[in-house]
């Protein structure tokens, strides 16, 4: 019989595993090294979001307030260099941009981003943002390798310039941009550390707790145990 | 005391009290298996609970669903914890009642005079199905959309009235905002109230029969002279603590997946619900809860739509049989002879492959091994008077036994 329990078990638990695989496209995704307790990363991050991201994609879940005090600024300090689309410090990160025009304009309304990182993954994400060259055949003269014919233009270029395509599929830098490659990594690194953030702002909260709880069950067991056996020492 | 008796001679609170715990006589050879029935009670307390919660902030409307489940995720006080809890609970219910199941079918609960308890369980996971199909709608994300588009689509391959009928549980030609308004009354009041019934009648039953046990053995057909059960003990405070141990260990299980792992690599909450639901894009792969899978993929092996769902239904309709379709007077599997034992290593295995195969794209390999345990599954329900009639089972022991 115990062979039978351990066997259900056994197969219980590796049902989980195999099923948890991830489904996509056969690009193989570059590993991205995000660290959420990396303040300085997560500010540097915020800032190339609200230069670069915020007027296109809104992050309309995500209020100025709470990135403050979980980025460890001060709320005079986001209103300052981080508030560009409104000036109410408890307001949610939105865009002024009607999705209808967006529509006109891109072909397809921006994705909000405030839970994209929990939708993509943060590998994926960091292999888009690195992965634009240039394609005459698209309107805005750029394509992806992790997302073919996307409607965005390569938003970054200025950092990381323009990188071709050869035909094994290879991207190199064919004209320079302000930021070596290494750089533009960092950047694009700290961008992402900020969107996986901003889609689980309670992540660290939740990490934080979870060993506390469990030390709090560990000595529970003990005490329940302990006690159980005290009730059953007459059971025979 | 006479407080106490104040109220027993109004209402039967201690009567109560005995009926069902402190003089209510269970085996004393409770194993692993026995864990689980307390445990699912355990877990719908906390899904009620967590549930009041959610309720609060939680917005029914097809243009705030999705918001405001982040909303809850930010902004409310502990909100995220309530949230987690909450999902990673629909799961764990699901573990839980799989394995009380399990333990039924290798213990022979089931069987005469068993019947009901077993029937209630049975009518328990058809609406704790109904009830996790429903609240899934309502985090509004990709899957949950396209999950119910395909599962609501069902009932209209029916003849006759299934178009209509589809039409009538969606309250509109697509999932929509009518869909998520009736599916949130069901999933919070209507469906809670049917399970808590069937909860009652479930332990009702089973207290009137008492509870079976890992050898199969009646604990009342041995008594001592007061009429009380040799192997049995007292509920509580016997079981009270040792279930106690149980809901512990459990509990350090659960919050091991709650705080490190909530989404459970995509199987508890999937990527493509963080996308809000669009009814104009499709997901690249729809794929049910796991919980549903073995019967998702018997309803994808049989070629015709229609064939399909009955199979599927008839899948479910086999297990309420089991009491009259086990005609070996044996229960427990400890003593049940080779064919039984074979049958139900086979059983366990097509149906954790089903579950496996529910999850796949339908390949022509996958189709195939599909429509083979899915046989397989049948035919451990249908064959089951002939293997059980002229199995050779052991012996049963006059007591219950104790390592």
């Amino acid at each position: 019989m115990r062979n039978l329990t351990f066997a259900a078990l056994v197969s219980i638990i590796s049902m989980f595993s195999t099923l948890a695989f991830a489904a996509g496209s056969s690009l193989q995704l570059d590993k991205v090294d995000i660290d959420l307790n990396d303040k300085a990363s997560l500010q540097r991050g915020a800032h190339t979001f609200m230069n670069y991201c915020l007027s296109c994609h809104g992050a309309s879940l995500m209020r100025y307030n709470r990135m403050a005090k979980d980025l460890g600024l001060t709320d005079e300090q986001v209103a300052e260099n981080l508030m560009f689309t409104t000036d109410k410090i408890g307001e949610t990160m939105q865009i002024a941009m009607r999705p209808e025009d967006a529509k006109k304009w891109f072909g397809v309304a921006p994705p909000d981003l405030s839970v994209i990182a929990r939708a993509r993954g943060t590998d994926w994400l960091y292999t888009y943002l690195r992965t634009f060259y240039l394609d005459d055949s698209r309107p805005m003269g750029t394509n992806n390798l992790a997302f073919k014919d996307v409607g965005m233009p390569h938003v970054l270029w200025e950092q990381q310039g323009y990188q071709s395509i050869d035909e094994h599929g290879h991207l190199s830098v064919t004209q320079e941009g302000a930021l070596t490659p290494r750089q533009y990594d960092t950047m694009t690194r700290d961008l992402v550390n900020f969107l996986a953030y901003i889609s689980e702002p309670s992540k660290l909260q939740r990490l934080a707790l979870g060993k506390w709880v469990l030390l709090y069950l560990a000595i529970f067991f003990v005490i329940a145990l302990a006690l159980k056996k005290a009730y059953w020492k007459d059971v025979h | 005391m006479s407080m106490m008796d104040w109220i027993d001679a109004r209402f039967p609170a201690t009567k109560m009290w005995k009926e069902h715990l402190s003089e209510y006589y269970a085996p004393k050879n409770f194993n692993f298996w026995y864990f689980f029935g307390s445990l699912a009670l355990l877990i719908l307390v906390l899904q009620i609970v967590t549930g009041i919660f959610l309720t609060m902030n939680y917005k029914p409307d097809a243009k705030l669903a999705f918001a405001s489940v982040e909303y809850i995720m930010r902004d409310v006080e502990w909100g995220w914890l309530i949230r987690y809890l909450h999902s990673t609970g629909a799961s764990a219910f699901f573990v839980v009642i799989y394995l009380h199941m399990f333990r039924g079918l290798i213990y022979g609960s089931f069987k005469q005079p068993r019947e009901l308890v077993w029937i209630f369980g049975m009518l328990l996971y058809v609406v704790l199905m109904a009830e996790a199909f429903m609240g899934y709608l309502l985090p509004w994300g990709q899957m949950s959309y396209w999950g119910a588009q395909v599962i609501i689509s069902l009932f209209g391959a029916l003849p006759v009235i299934g178009e209509d009928l589809a039409l009538w549980i969606r309250g509109d030609y697509v999932v929509a905002d009518a869909t998520l308004n009736r599916f949130f009354a069901m999933h919070v009041i209507a469906l809670p109230i049917v399970l808590l019934g069937l909860v009652v009648a479930h332990i009702i039953a089973l207290h009137e029969v008492g509870s079976n046990n890992p050898d199969g053995v009646e604990i009342k057909k041995t008594k001592d002279k007061n009429g009380k059960p040799l192997d049995g003990i007292p509920f509580h405070p016997y079981y009270t603590v040792k279930d106690l141990v149980g809901v512990v260990v459990f509990l350090f299980i659960f919050s091991l997946v709650l705080f490190y792992l909530p989404e459970f690599g995509g199987w508890f909450l999937e990527k493509d619900n963080f996308i809000p639901a669009d009814p104009l894009k499709t997901p690249e792969h729809i794929v049910p809860l796991w919980y549903f899978t073995p019967f998702y993929a018997i309803l994808r092996a049989v070629p015709d739509k229609l064939f399909g769902v009955i199979a599927m239904g008839l899948a479910i309709v086999m297990l309420f049989l089991l009491p009259w379709l086990d005609r070996s007077k044996t229960r427990s599997v400890r003593y049940r002879g080779p064919y039984f034992r074979t049958a139900l290593v086979v059983f366990v295995i097509s149906f954790l492959a089903l579950g496996y195969l529910g999850t796949q794209p339908a390949t022509s390999l996958y189709t195939l091994l599909a429509q083979i345990f899915t046989v397989l599954y049948f035919a451990f329900f249908i064959l089951m008077p002939i293997y059980t009639k002229f199995d050779k089972d052991k012996p049963v022991p006059e007591r219950v036994t104790t390592k």
